[in-house]
């Protein structure tokens, strides 16, 4: 089953160009990894996956499902964290997940989830009290207590300690064990190494290479992402 | 939507400057004036300025307000993340409208209670025009907010923005001179205070306002909805 499908896609912002002609589908139950150094067009694609953008070209399906014409039953079955996004300084927490729970006709476990996030000391916290780090939990949990079927994680890890690091990609695995697809955005080549079942690395708006993280690495995944990105183009 | 609505209206209380601001300030200013003597012909101070001061709540919580909450809301990216939920970003905004419209309404009920209790001014005499024109305001000013908030770039922008409106829009009331000359009275009945201070004092007095006060406020309130819907910037 094909979880996610994009074909051709292209976005430009005036004479820039985002991303250029991009394919690739994702299965579903499949962690995918996107790669790229900033600017690469990785946040571009994730935007229209989500629903965000309207691609300039191109045909997207998630869950079969198109991002802008069907955005109604999508939103119901994608769950998506982005980066700086915030919420309001004197939510709690425990309030941002009932909050963000109402929206779902079956959400998680709020306590569950905030425990496997280690937040349940902090339920009664408000945002702007949070560390960094919390608050990156704070928008994985959010993120999945709709229970998405297909889950986009913008820089999951940013801003974690190990430990927290280590936490999270136990509870990524959990879930894509439940099934859930996830495509996940990252810098860290070991977290994409760890996670990923396939990564897609991307250079200026392209694919510059696809596949499993251990037949691109050469001899280690950063070594070829360093390799396919590193020079400027110029 | 009920539960975003309830979140928005917690949020609010725990503004202590906004709610001290847009709540606090105007009771204690109509106070001031009860306590003073003087009058403007015949007419004690109190009296004429209570509608000034129900003018001003609508300006604290629409002009001032809604614009710093829906330019922070967008520059923090809370509307794009509500983007990808079923949500969506436009309920919260509305809840937000919801929640202001809610305090201020409440809030011009404790100025007439403090008028009343503490200083004998007579309620409105004309109360189903009062509660028209008090409504109707309050929506002009909701309206404006909405469409400052709508375009400011920040919530920075969006606050200065309604700082430098407030001037006017409360001139125009008779916050500074509440007898304006004729010049500036014919200008001052085009502004949504300016119309909306007058047809308050009108139906205090027992009169039913002009129907060209009702007009310019639908129509400011019309026009800056529009406008805002229009202009809304969600990114």
């Amino acid at each position: 089953m094909t979880a996610i499908e994009v074909e051709g896609l292209s976005k430009r912002y005036g004479p820039k160009v985002a991303v250029d002609d991009v394919s690739f589908a994702v299965a579903g139950g499949e962690i995918f990894g996107l790669l790229g150094r900033n600017g690469a067009g990785k946040s571009t694609t994730v935007d229209c996956l989500a629903g965000l953008r309207v691609p300039d070209h191109g045909r997207i399906r998630v869950a079969g499902l198109d991002p802008r014409q069907d955005r109604r039953e999508l939103r119901q079955l994608l769950g998506v964290q982005l980066q700086e996004s915030e919420l309001p300084d004197r939510l709690t927490v425990a309030e941002a997940m009932r909050l963000y729970a109402s929206f779902y006709p079956r959400p998680a476990d709020i306590d569950g989830l905030l425990a496997r996030l280690d937040l349940t000391d902090k339920s009664n916290t408000r945002y702007r009290r949070l560390s960094g780090g919390q608050k990156q939990r704070l928008s994985i949990a959010l993120a999945l207590i709709g229970r998405p079927r297909i889950a986009i994680l913008d820089e999951l890890t940013t801003g974690l300690d190990p430990v927290a690091r280590r936490d999270t990609w136990q509870l990524i695995d959990d879930i894509r064990n439940q099934g859930v697809t996830i495509v996940l955005v990252t810098h860290f080549m070991d977290e994409a190494a760890r996670l990923c079942d396939r990564v897609a690395i991307m250079r200026d708006g392209r694919i510059a290479a696809l596949g499993a993280p251990a037949a691109l690495a050469q001899p280690t995944l950063e070594d070829a992402f360093v390799a396919l990105t590193g020079r400027r183009t110029s | 939507m009920k539960m975003l609505t309830m979140t928005e209206a917690k949020l609010l209380v725990r503004e202590p400057l906004a709610l001290f601001w847009g709540l606090a300030f105007p009771m204690a200013l109509l106070a001031v004036m009860g306590l003073s003597s003087s009058g403007i012909g015949g007419v004690p101070l109190v009296t004429i300025y209570e509608p000034v001061v129900i003018a001003f709540i609508g300006v604290a919580f629409g002009v001032q307000g809604i614009p710093v909450q829906v330019a922070g809301y967008r520059e923090r990216r809370i509307l794009r993340r509500l983007a990808t939920t079923p949500a969506g970003p436009v309920r919260v905004v509305a809840a937000q409208l919801i929640v202001s419209l809610v305090v201020v309404l409440a809030a011009t009920a404790g100025v007439l209670a403090v008028g009343r209790l503490g200083f004998g001014v007579p309620l409105p005499r004309q109360a189903a025009g009062f509660v028209l024109v008090a409504v109707l305001s309050a929506a002009a000013m909701l309206a404006l907010g909405l469409l400052i908030g709508a375009v400011a770039p920040t919530a920075r922008s969006a606050g200065a923005a309604g700082t430098v409106l407030f001037f006017p829009l409360m001139y125009f009331a008779g916050l500074w001179t509440p007898q304006l000359s004729p010049a500036t009275r014919h200008i001052g009945q085009f502004t949504p205070l300016g119309a909306g201070a007058q047809a308050l004092r009108d139906t205090m007095a027992g009169s039913w306002p002009h129907p060209q006060a009702f007009l310019v406020l639908a129509g400011w309130t019309l026009v800056c909805a529009v406008l805002a819907v229009r202009f809304f910037r969600w990114e």
